[in-house]
């Protein structure tokens, strides 16, 4: 994920956080969000994540990150620890997706969620055309080396969302390179959302 | 073998202080006069801002790294502290201090008593590791320290790390406690409990007055043999010892069969050379009465606490196993203290955090760092 595009999801991301704000990031990875945040908005950041190697990278980086898993890792976080909870490209490798998002939302103010569109057109075309699994620049894994446990459209979050009765304040849904404004659900590989 | 250098021919000093009323302890009794042994790598920076005091384990001291003149075993945590290592001399100051209570230099049961003239032995106050963090506290001042770039410590050490994190937050400016607990539970006082009643049902501990006979050998080499077994951990005997058994000749049929039994042997036996078991007792208890909120939630003694914490425990540690690492984790994230908290994949049980060196350094060093550059870092950010 290393790609663009990456780079262009942390660029919204940035642009939905408030500068100096506090921030949980689930799943940080290696740290390289936190780290841009800090650098651009001069967030107080905290990251959880269960890789350990993952972990030494964040130390390397000086993002504090805890070693542990995004369920009882969040769990233990009072009401409205965080201005933003992030859930980057994590929610979909997720056991239980309903429960850390409900949980995002009561420890963090806002919170932030990105994830790979399954209906991308690309997608659409693979399996309609090849009548294959898809593997596209957003969903780069074969069916046997994915860690992703969901697959979700962008219309899917839009209706999840409105069943729960969180609010969406600001999206943005993200092309190979570029933000893409009309039919997102079509042409976006990633959609981001800042929701309360 | 970790890259780096050695901290080289080094030398442990005693600071003595007197305070004008004695030194209060915790338990309201007070000590006329204390010693500490103490030893420092590396050099202080002209503004005061590199120094890390380090705390030993149980049955550690002051001398961490390097060499003492003629000596062939370096310090303790040679393997971290020294140029190029993870507690970097070439960057930081490092102190590292015996306890109070101790028995290699410091003031304990096996001092003299002004009073007396006489070694303490049980006469000696029951201490806590509240106060040995009162002592190094005063050493630290005498060093001419405001403000410490971070303390760490494993074990016993790890206690000390959180009764400064607790005590003197404004004293520190992170804080690495390692393979520790912020209580200990009834299996961990259990376990030392077995170690004091073994050196006190030894008939030449003749309740602490053994200075000058015969010390309770015995006593002391069986409670450090249960120490050793709590920590290592199941894997680790079995890689290290397997089954092997030791010469076939045997003179006594319950004598070292097997090589596991020599191990605890040998190191029972060598303990008693350098420890005293009145110590011991005394050092133990203090751990077993320790609780870094004195019976209050963590989070509460931890609120607005402004050092940045690096918490590291090891996989296979059953003596302080992970649970109690999430607890002190817990309660940085209901208080708000910034933490990162890793735990390392170890096979080696509780000694892990002596020879797991690889991992710990590639988080400390890189913490640390940060930790010194911190307060430029985040002035970027200002206004």
């Amino acid at each position: 994920m290393k790609s663009d595009l990456a780079r262009l999801d942390h660029r919204i991301i940035s642009d939905f956080v408030d500068p100096r704000s506090s921030v949980l990031d689930l799943g940080c990875g290696e740290g390289e969000l936190l780290d841009y945040l800090a650098k651009e908005k001069g967030v107080r950041g905290q990251g959880i994540e269960i890789n350990e190697q993952a972990i030494y990278k964040c130390v390397a980086k000086g993002v504090n990150v805890l070693h542990g898993d995004l369920d009882t890792g969040l769990s233990e976080y009072l009401d409205n620890s965080f201005n933003f909870v992030i859930l980057n490209q994590s929610l979909q490798q997720i056991r239980n997706v309903e429960t850390v998002l409900l949980d995002s939302v009561r420890v963090g103010e806002k919170v932030i969620v990105g994830f790979p569109n399954f209906a991308h057109i690309g997608s659409r075309l693979q399996l309609f055309f090849k009548g294959r699994a898809p593997v596209t620049p957003s969903l780069p894994y074969q069916w046997y080396e994915s860690p992703n446990l969901h697959f979700l459209s962008i219309l899917d979050f839009f209706d999840y969302c409105g069943e729960k009765g969180l609010k969406i304040e600001r999206s943005a849904f993200l092309g190979n390179k570029r933000r893409v404004r009309m039919f997102p659900n079509l042409f976006a590989g990633i959609g981001i959302f800042l929701i309360s | 073998m970790q890259p780096g250098g050695s901290a080289g021919t080094v030398r442990t000093r005693q600071y003595r202080f007197s305070p004008p009323d004695g030194f209060l302890l915790e338990n309201g009794e007070s000590l006329r006069e204390i010693t500490l042994a103490y030893e420092t790598y590396g050099r202080l920076n002209p503004d005061k801002t590199n120094a890390i005091l380090i705390f030993h384990a149980l049955s550690g001291d002051a001398h961490a790294a390097g060499f003492h003149p003629g000596d062939r075993k370096p310090g303790w945590w040679d393997a971290m502290i020294g140029p190029g290592k993870a507690f970097d001399t070439d960057k930081y100051f490092i102190v590292c201090s015996n306890v109070l209570g101790g028995c290699k230099g410091s003031t304990g049961p096996s001092s003299i008593n002004p009073k007396t003239q006489r070694p303490y032995g049980l006469s000696f106050p029951m201490i806590s590791i509240g106060d040995m963090a009162a002592c190094q506290k005063q050493l630290v001042d005498h060093l001419g320290i405001g403000k410490l770039l971070s303390i760490a410590g494993g074990s016993m050490g790890g206690m000390q790390v959180l009764a400064w994190l607790t005590k003197y937050p404004e004293r520190i400016r992170s804080a690495i406690p390692i393979s520790t607990a912020m209580r200990h539970s009834p299996q961990q006082i259990a376990f030392n409990e077995v170690g004091r009643q073994a050196i006190m049902a030894d008939r030449d501990w003749r309740s602490g007055n053994y200075y000058g006979g015969h010390p309770p050998a015995r006593g002391l080499s069986l409670a450090r043999m249960i120490g050793h077994i709590t920590y290592m951990s199941d894997q680790s005997m079995e890689t290290k010892f397997g089954r092997q058994r030791k010469e076939k000749f045997k003179p006594f049929k319950f004598g070292a069969d097997f090589e596991v039994e020599g191990y605890l042997h040998y190191h029972g036996q060598n303990f008693v050379k350098r420890f005293d078991a009145n110590s011991y007792l005394y050092i133990t208890r203090a751990m077993d009465n320790f609780d870094a909120a004195e019976g209050k939630p963590l989070q509460e003694v931890l609120k607005g606490v402004e050092a940045r914490v690096l918490v590291i425990a090891f996989k296979s540690d059953w003596l302080y196993p992970a649970y109690q690492t999430k607890e002190i984790v817990k309660a940085c994230k209901l208080s708000g203290v910034e933490a990162s908290c890793c735990e390392i994949d170890s096979t080696y049980g509780h000694d892990a955090f002596l020879l797991e060196v690889e991992e710990e350094t590639n988080l400390i060093a890189h913490f640390l760092k940060k930790a010194l550059n911190g307060h430029e870092v985040t002035g970027e950010y200002e206004i």
